[in-house]
């Protein structure tokens, strides 16, 4: 008879989350992942002046505050009509605040939320107490990598000085603004960001990169472990023209289906909420899904929609993103199909912080000081707008509907949403859920397990593992 | 305790030297008066938040905060940081709770709707759902005091804003507020200091928790509990670029290096030291062209929307400039009333204390 485990809360990730899991042989063989908060973020944005969006969405994660700013201003200069109008210095400053908080937001998952699965914690609260498990890095690469977790805090801390020299402040950063940005470029801002930029990227290629293939080294078969759906799916990143969503970015959007790469087509992603807690028949498409919350709708178990490309389930993240952008780098550390695991997603996440640190600096070097960075914009009566873009955690898109110059229609559809989705209306469990399915437990009072494999998504919401049987005939095991 | 008087603490968080980091300057004095029977413990936790004000306060200056951490308060539980998930984490939080004596710091707001179903945070022993305000319930009857860090916890924030353009939703769809309302509802009289801000500077959260920390009492709080020493003065009365408010010259463009009032600044009833106060180190919202949205108001988002409009009620200074030089809006504004917060501060354009 199968075990369920339950691990509520998940710590260490952004938000609540909770999973449940049933265990039998050994082995997961049925989990659902559930997100235990709901805000209302579409709610509270209609009748909203649109230009309110770009600070407000903000706060719907400030670990990765900057991307949801960002897919609000490119949502908002799609609909006011801008996107082939920003100047060069906007772009390339939009960026440099996306690169920063990519910066940061990497080194914080590996070093602060995702180290302790491996690493043995100095006894100190509330580092301690932790899971009872494999803990297999020798005693000398243990203590480093606990030192490193010190060293790692001040080095994150350095982008995200870096990103207010640009942005003012962060979280809440006012750097990206429907049109481009606000802030004016001038040397001292750019040698001081060069300065800053010059110790991350050393400590991300001398520390970072170094630390995450030591743990690869030690977990070699987790890089079998947590497969998932092998569906990924990228908006890209970084736009290096003026042409939108479609135009030239560092990292290229795309799909890969049933081991098949192909193009983005942003009208297939559409929305199931047949197993969350919103009434049912809400329309698919992002532009026309409006919601109405049902907190005790039985056959809900999580307040995540279920959103599907083409009816597909993909994965997003960083390993999405490298894997159709045909990355070297981590095919030549994970060959064949060993990037579906959890150590590929960590080394997609570590393999992406260098490549943006290292293009950054070019990017630096293309601003012109005391050249514009912004165009004036208006806001229209009735118009239309989507931005996406890979956030830190995948891809996020936003779309918005302005009526009568007010907000009619706001959606985010975030990258959490993707990996921590729940059934969707064909039955099909969502991408973490399917990563879940296989893992060994060896101790169910100590699934360290189950929490590698969810904190390997960088799950930005607060979820709990429950873990359940096909027949619901379940011995119920409290997690310890 | 020897060495800082509180008199010389609360000039020492209000003083005007942004050249160094309140919390490496309070440092050395918790350290001397952290007591010999081991750091005093505390809890962490989260409701309908975005962890930014973690994130702010882990963006502190030095010291690093791990010093804090370890060397000043024992941080039992924290949802961003504990090594422990499930119930090891639930039962950490138990067990501190149980032992009594500990401070509380709650960030996010608090949402009462549906039995407190939209924010769930663990389960017990025995499997039942533990909702965000049980929690909130439990533990901030039992605290020494809580620290309500973000304007979501001071006041419900963007999650208890009113929507759809209806005045009547107040509390957002899932009926938000502050841990202070929440608190008064229940009949919990435990002391609640807020620390508003969106996110709060990490200066306003370290101070607030220190003074508490050396001298076991409250700080100085404003009607809204808000330490004075931190929001006791407006920010636009202190503005580097209140000069040119006066002479009337006014950014059309976020570029230009003028008063931000035209492209939205809240700044006018603002209370905020940000004006002195670096963020990350280097720059604030002013110094990068933002207006200010007055992210530490009560009235926040509310109050401050929409952000990039200009806030119609504020009297503007005695100039010689005509309107036409101003610009019409500014013009037909000179006269207007003044929005509730600002009445009874509204003489010649000084709505606060301007710092001497």
């Amino acid at each position: 008879m199968a075990t369920k485990v339950v691990v509520d809360p998940i710590t260490r990730i952004e938000g609540h989350l909770s999973i449940e899991c049933d265990v039998d042989g050994g082995k997961v063989i049925d989990a659902r992942t559930t997100g235990t908060l709901f805000r209302g973020w579409e709610l509270i944005l209609q009748g909203h002046d649109p230009r309110d969006a770009q600070d407000y969405v903000q706060r719907i994660c400030s670990v990765c505050p900057v991307t949801h700013g960002a897919a609000a201003a490119f949502a908002l200069d799609d609909a006011f009509g801008l996107t082939g109008q920003i100047p060069e210095n906007g772009r390339i400053v939009r960026n440099l605040i996306l690169g920063a908080n990519l910066l940061h937001s990497h080194i914080l998952h590996f070093y602060h939320l995702a180290a302790l699965d491996y690493v043995t914690a100095p006894n100190l609260p509330p580092l301690v107490p932790q899971y009872a498990g494999d803990y297999r890095l020798p005693a000398a690469v243990n203590a480093a990598a606990v030192q490193h977790y010190l060293q790692a805090l001040e080095i994150r801390k350095l982008a995200h000085t870096m990103l207010a020299v640009w942005g003012g402040r962060i979280p809440g950063q006012r750097g990206i603004v429907p049109g481009g940005s606000p802030a004016n470029v001038d040397t001292e801002k750019i040698v001081q960001s060069k300065f800053l930029l010059a110790q991350v990227t050393d400590f991300i290629d001398n520390v970072y990169i170094p630390d995450v293939l030591a743990v690869a080294g030690a977990y070699k078969d987790w890089a079998a472990i947590g497969v998932g759906c092998k569906n990924l799916m990228t908006y890209g990143g970084f736009p290096m023209d003026n042409n939108g969503w479609n135009g030239k970015r560092f990292y290229s959007n795309g799909v890969y289906i049933n081991g098949q790469a192909g193009a983005l087509d942003p009208t297939q992603i559409g929305e199931d909420v047949q197993y969350s807690w919103y009434k049912d028949g809400i329309p698919k498409g992002p532009y026309q899904s409006v919601i109405t919350p049902e907190p005790y709708k039985t056959a809900g178990y999580t307040w995540l929609k279920s959103p599907r490309y083409d009816g597909n389930v993909v994965e997003v993240g960083p390993l999405a993103k490298l894997w159709i952008n045909n990355n070297a780098t981590l095919k030549s550390i994970l060959p064949g199909e060993a990037a579906f695991s959890v150590i590929g997603r960590h080394a997609a996440r570590a393999v992406d912080c260098s490549n943006v640190a290292h293009a950054m600096a070019d990017w630096l070097m293309q601003l012109t000081p005391g050249g514009p960075t912004c165009v004036p914009n208006e806001v229209p009566q009735h118009a239309e707008g989507m931005g996406i873009n890979d956030a830190e955690r995948g891809a996020l898109g936003h779309w918005i509907v302005i009526d009568n110059w007010k907000i009619q229609i706001y959606n985010a559809i975030v990258p959490t949403t993707w990996n921590a989705s729940p059934r969707d209306d064909n039955g099909q469990p969502g991408p973490m859920e399917q990563a879940l399915v296989g893992t060994p437990v060896a101790d169910v009072n100590n699934p360290i397990e189950l929490v590698r494999v969810v904190r390997s998504f960088d799950p930005c919401l607060a979820c709990a593992i429950h873990l359940i049987t096909p027949d619901r005939k379940v011995r119920k095991f409290r997690v310890y | 305790m020897k060495g800082l008087s509180r008199r010389d603490f609360l000039k020492l968080c209000a003083g005007s030297a942004a050249a160094v980091s309140l919390s490496e300057l309070l440092l050395p004095h918790l350290l001397e008066a952290a007591p010999a029977s081991g750091n005093p413990p505390a809890l962490w936790i989260q409701g309908a938040s975005c962890t930014g004000c973690s994130v702010s306060l882990l963006d502190s200056e030095q010291p690093a905060i791990a010093t804090i951490l370890t060397d000043v308060i024992s941080l039992k539980f924290h949802p961003n940081i504990s090594g422990a998930s499930g119930y090891l984490a639930t039962k950490v939080i138990n067990d501190t709770a149980a032992a009594g004596g500990f401070y509380l710091v709650v960030e996010g707001s608090v949402p009462t709707g549906a039995n407190g179903l939209y924010c769930t945070v663990g389960e017990t022993e025995n499997g039942q759902t533990i909702t965000f305000v049980d929690r909130l319930a439990d533990l901030g009857s039992k605290a020494a005091a809580v620290l309500a860090v973000g304007t979501c916890a001071s006041f419900g924030g963007i999650p208890a804003a009113t929507y759809g353009g209806n005045p009547t939703t107040h509390g957002g769809p899932t009926g938000c507020m502050g841990v202070l309302e929440f608190f008064k509802q229940k009949g919990i009289t435990t002391p609640v200091i807020n620390v508003p801000g969106c996110p709060p500077h990490p200066d306003w959260m370290v101070g607030s928790l220190a003074h508490v920390l050396l001298y076991k009492t409250l700080p100085p709080m404003d009607q809204y509990n808000r330490p004075t020493m931190f929001y006791g003065r407006i920010l636009h009365d202190n503005c580097q670029r209140r000069q040119y408010f006066d002479n009337s010259q006014f950014a059309k463009m976020f570029s230009e290096p003028y008063c931000l009032l035209e492209l939205g600044c809240k700044g006018p009833f603002a209370a905020c030291d940000s004006y002195k106060r670096q963020w990350n180190g280097v720059s604030s919202c002013i110094l990068a062209n933002g207006p200010c949205y007055a992210c530490t108001d009560m009235n926040f988002p509310d109050g401050s929307s929409p952000i990039y409009q200009r806030y119609p009620d504020v009297k503007l200074p005695d100039i010689d400039a005509s309107a036409d030089a101003v610009g019409v809006t500014l013009g037909a504004a000179v006269v207007l009333g003044m929005a509730a917060h600002l009445v009874g501060n509204a003489v010649n354009g000084r709505l606060g204390h301007k710092e001497e």
